[in-house]
């Protein structure tokens, strides 16, 4: 286990303070130091999001403390590793609340992992703000501290299919998905709604269970309705195989795929075949938003290449400064949560961001495409 | 229409391929090998070894997987059936045996490959489709569906034609008259299991190829499959197997077209049910049970 403390030591601050105090009048200098918990997966299946993330925070609690936004605040990010799972995610918010009594927490990196920790942070009543937990259920339901940047499938799907029905001006469309799975069946349900919201009509649907390997019946089945987009939802495993028995019988309908698309591990198995598919994504890569340029130039500086998680994780460090902004600058728990309550577009590099009544965020989605064997945003 | 009839033969000839080898055992020693599906695993993985590891071009893999597995095939006979043929319960030991030999195969590939999805790299065999009546083939499907009739041709010429046939066809009626009439009970035995898993190899080198999903449970999708298109063929029925393997697989594929995937195997089952009510030897099966 280890312990990243970012702040510079105390005798640092103490020097720079006596500095100051030497040229502020004494009083209006009174610097408070707020501590942010991030229980991050450094270790484990998720350490490959962990790393980013750590990078996403890092970076704006600097730019925040540069910033001047918090004027006698100063941010200290504390990270413990949550190893992936859910005893260390314990463990960890355990000495968030207790030992180092931070103002807030940002959550565990995994869904899995903040369904059992979360809970601890809403009886201690210490927000947190989750930056990368997707589950549609079971995080922000946890309690009033709860509170999520990350978007649910829910949200990033109806905003992905309507950018692509304005680029692909498709008239039907078809569904495929697994049927014996929680994570595909709610998906499925999601596409459904937002095609009918968007006043698309459905010419078929069809399904598939999770062991299954064969799918050219049921492709062969809708390819025969015509449809001008099949809507695919269906976990990495199955949906390499769909995608490419779809191209197999050569059919060449554009493919858009949920959640479980939504992975490198995708691309590599389904090959070539993974060429044009369109996958919702809640980060927009190249938005040229003055917000996201600036978050590119910053991490490029700092010789990072950010991805999705790792702008979760910097807009999840702004939503809480603009959380102690709003409540008059004071950095309590009681007060970064009352300052969500007021938080309303906020600029980040996700775009401007908001909260729902469930504490849920709320941002605009983008589309990307697979591209020379990589996700690439649709502009 | 054409596409999905060319969906079932393709379908039909995997079942039919793993069904072959399947029913050869039963017809010969009326014992049901439930150590097929593994041998259809592990023959896949040999071959996926060849391709990964050894660099070899499939059309090269492919037969050193089929001979493979075969050769296991004679070591599980060996292991597992052999030992237990003196018994007067032999063909309900024999059962049991073949399912611990199945399970410790699974463990090993488990332990050896993993639990997730293995695949050939991307490009093994050419994806080019050839378009036909209503539909597109590919080059793939075809060779499966080659393959599964030449091999269903091979074995009847070789259980017809040939004196290790013969030998087969004696044992099957009567080991005792065939041992008297100077025939080698073991080694006819040991050479029906090496065709049987030779068979059973072959189907799962094409499975893997064809939908390039690779696992050590893969076995257990095609087992029951594999079980109903030998029961439904009538069980020893080569023809039987074949014909019965092609006919599941028009009907998973017109059950999945038309009421939905969820109604497969009730539908499948369902008919194979009703068939057995009505004709309880199966399709081709001889009118009453052979006395071996």
């Amino acid at each position: 286990m280890r312990n990243h403390r970012l702040a510079p030591g105390l005798p640092r601050t103490f020097a720079a303070g006596l500095a100051l105090v030497s040229l502020w009048p004494a009083g209006a200098f009174a610097e408070t130091v707020v501590k942010i918990g991030a229980a991050l997966s450094m270790t484990g299946p998720a350490a490959v999001y962990g790393a980013t993330q750590k990078a996403g925070i890092l970076a704006a609690v600097e730019d925040v403390n540069r910033s001047g936004k918090l004027p006698g605040i100063k941010l200290e990010a504390v990270i413990e590793d949550d190893a992936s799972t859910k005893e260390q995610g314990i463990a960890v918010y355990q000495r968030f609340i207790n030992r180092d009594k931070v103002s807030a927490i940002i959550g565990p990196t995994l869904s899995n992992t903040a369904t059992a920790a979360d809970p601890l942070a809403q009886a201690a009543k210490v927000p947190v703000v989750a930056v990368s937990n997707t589950a549609p259920v079971g995080i922000t339901d946890i309690g009033t501290y709860i509170w999520r940047v990350s978007l649910t499938e829910g949200q990033v799907i109806p905003g992905a299919l309507a950018r692509l029905k304005a680029k692909l001006s498709f008239k039907k469309a078809a569904l495929f998905y697994g049927n014996d799975d929680a994570f595909t069946q709610a998906g499925y349900k999601v596409m459904k709604g937002a095609l009918d919201a968007a006043g698309i009509p459905i010419a078929g649907t069809q399904t598939f269970a999770k062991p299954d390997k064969d799918y050219s019946a049921q492709l062969t089945a809708l390819k025969a309705l015509s449809p001008d987009i099949l809507l695919v939802s269906a976990l990495a495993e199955n949906a390499a195989g769909i995608v490419a028995q779809a191209r197999q019988l050569g059919w060449n309908v554009p493919i858009m795929g949920g959640n479980g698309f939504n992975s490198p591990a995708f691309i590599k198995n389904a090959g070539p075949a993974a060429e044009g598919v369109y996958v919702g994504t809640a980060w927009n890569k190249v938005s040229t938003d003055a917000a996201n340029q600036a978050f590119l130039a910053g991490m490029k500086g700092r010789g990072v290449d950010p991805d999705q998680f790792c702008a979760q994780a910097y807009t999840g460090i702004l939503v809480i400064a603009e959380g102690i902004r709003l409540s008059g600058g004071k950095g309590s728990r009681e007060d970064v949560r009352n300052g969500f309550l007021k938080l309303k577009n906020l600029t980040t590099p996700l775009g401007p961001f908001s909260f729902t009544k469930d504490r849920d965020g709320e941002h605009p989605s983008s589309v990307q495409i697979v591209r020379d064997g990589k996700f690439q945003i649709v502009p | 229409m054409g596409q999905q009839i060319i969906n079932g033969l393709f379908l039909g000839s995997i079942y039919a391929l793993f069904a072959l080898g399947y029913t050869l055992v039963f017809g010969v020693l009326d014992i049901l090998n439930l150590a097929h599906a593994a041998i259809f695993m592990l023959a896949t993985f040999a071959a996926l070894a060849l391709v990964t590891t050894f660099h070899f071009p499939i059309f090269l893999a492919l037969p050193a997987a089929v001979l493979f597995a075969g050769l296991v095939g004679i070591v599980l006979e060996r292991v597992a059936f052999r030992p237990l043929r003196s018994r007067a319960d032999s063909n309900i030991s024999g059962l049991i045996s073949s399912l611990a030999v199945a399970t410790i195969l699974e463990a090993v590939a488990l332990e050896v490959w993993g639990p997730n999805i293995s695949r050939f790299p991307i490009g093994t065999l050419s994806d080019a489709r050839v378009a036909i009546p209503g539909g597109v083939v590919s080059r793939l499907q075809l060779t499966i569906i080659a393959v599964a009739v030449v091999m269903f041709l091979a074995l009847t010429w070789l259980l017809t034609r040939t004196r290790i046939g013969r030998e087969v066809r004696a044992v099957a009626e009567s080991p005792r008259a065939a041992r008297v009439l100077g025939v080698n009970v073991d080694r006819v035995i040991a050479s029906t299991f090496f065709l049987s898993s030779a068979l059973g190899g072959a189907a799962g080198v094409l499975f893997g190829l064809a939908f390039n999903s690779i696992s050590p449970d893969m076995g257990r999708s095609v087992e029951l499959k594999g079980l109903a298109v030998i029961i439904l063929g009538g069980m020893g029925s080569m023809p039987g197997a074949v014909l019965a393997g092609f006919l599941l697989g028009l009907t998973e594929v017109f059950v999945v077209a038309h009421l939905g995937a969820s109604w497969r195997d009730a539908v499948s089952f369902a008919g194979l049910f009703l068939i057995l009510v009505l004709r309880p030897q199966g399709l081709l099966g001889a009118a009453g049970a052979r006395e071996a």
